[in-house]
């Protein structure tokens, strides 16, 4: 039986998490291919609904990637990003899916490693979860 | 203004989960302000309630609009509104108590092909102010008879677990409630603030009983301004 390829909708901040995937990519780590990088100015700028937008079109799981806490180009983005994904966390699993398809997770500019090791985690952690059930209903 | 929380997602699709054309209208005024009922609280609670569906196999349509104010026909009268509530099976009113049993009234009596059900999304709980983001606090109890120009501002009837006329009361300590370690004493606020206003003699003058008959206790209350009646 083939293994359960998660599509993975990845939040990223332009001035950590891109860097990062950009560092990644010229340092030659290989990361899950799963992945589907979305720019954002900054992770502040993510609303709880664009999550679950997220979800409620398909994808098996949604992570946002700021910057380290302290260190955001607009000063508290990453936290205010934090407290939606743990809000849209608890709104999830009320309507019935697992609130491990939501994640936060922050790494600096030069992190390449850091952003590898993030994205083949959630993919692995979406795995064993298996297929969002929405979209086997779509 | 008046400040709102969402009831629990469990008890709101308790409420719609056998109909199948849902309608989800926010209100764009006071639960706007306290984040309870607004645009972006529709479409979450839309987004909840298609993920839940769609997860239970169901195919259920849920549809968003709003209002600018539910408590107001002029608000209300939006065809686009309108053609979507009659389309839909049940409508969650995302608004203030009031609002929900004016979209009701409204509701019923522009469509007469047949009724219109609608249903509560949110727990009205006070008339309040807003202290910060994400905080709100009680400061109005809509007695009917103010009594603030004695008290210095701050309201007893609401900010006093008691609704004493003449305070503090022996459960003030270091200027706490007795009630809750969060609940500032009203009447220490008052003490203090009548002593910066330099009208401290006031707390010797002794505050007959209050006349709650303005109150609710009188029944559902009304006003009638002749004078702006068309």
């Amino acid at each position: 039986m083939n293994q359960f390829e998660p599509e993975i909708v990845a939040f990223c901040c332009h001035y950590c998490a891109l860097a990062a995937a950009d560092t990644a990519g010229k340092m030659g780590i290989q990361f899950a291919p799963n992945v589907r990088v979305i720019r954002v100015l900054c992770t502040g700028k993510v609303e709880i609904l664009h999550l679950m937008k997220a979800l409620e079109a398909g994808a098996d799981g949604v992570v946002v990637v700021g910057c380290k806490f302290g260190e955001c180009y607009f000063k508290d983005g990453n936290y205010r990003a934090q407290k939606r994904v743990q809000r849209a966390q608890s709104l999830i699993e009320e309507a019935g899916l697992e609130k491990g398809r939501l994640r936060f997770d922050f790494v600096p500019g030069p992190g390449g490693k850091k952003f590898a090791e993030i994205m083949n985690t959630m993919t692995q952690q979406v795995r064993a979860l298996g297929p969002n059930p929405l979209k086997q209903k779509q | 203004m008046i400040v709102a929380d969402r009831k629990p997602f469990a008890e709101i699709m308790s409420m719609v989960e056998k109909y199948s054309k849902i309608l989800v209208v926010g209100c764009g005024s006071c639960v706007t302000i306290c984040m309870a009922g607004g645009e972006e609280e529709v479409k979450i609670l839309a987004s909840q309630l298609r993920i839940a569906f769609r997860k239970q196999g169901k195919n259920i349509e849920v549809q968003e609009a709003m209002a600018l104010r539910q408590c107001d026909d002029e608000y209300m009268d939006d065809p686009v509104l309108i053609e979507k509530v009659r389309w839909a099976d049940v409508v969650i009113s995302m608004a203030c108590g009031v609002g929900v049993q004016h979209a009701t009234t409204f509701f019923n009596r522009i469509i007469e092909e047949r009724p219109t059900r609608v249903v509560p999304a949110l727990n009205t709980t006070f008339m309040g102010a807003n202290l910060g983001a994400g905080e709100w606090e009680e400061r109005c109890l809509g007695c009917g008879d103010c009594v603030l120009e004695k008290t210095g501002g701050i309201c007893p009837i609401t900010r006093c677990a008691k609704s004493l006329l003449n305070g503090p009361c022996g459960g003030s300590s270091n200027g706490i409630c007795e009630v809750s370690k969060n609940t500032e004493c009203a009447w220490h606020l008052i003490v203090e603030r009548l002593n910066v206003l330099g009208e401290l003699d006031r707390i010797k003058q002794v505050e007959p009983y209050k006349d709650w008959r303005p109150s609710h206790s009188g029944g559902m209350r009304k006003r009638v301004r002749e004078d702006m009646r068309i």
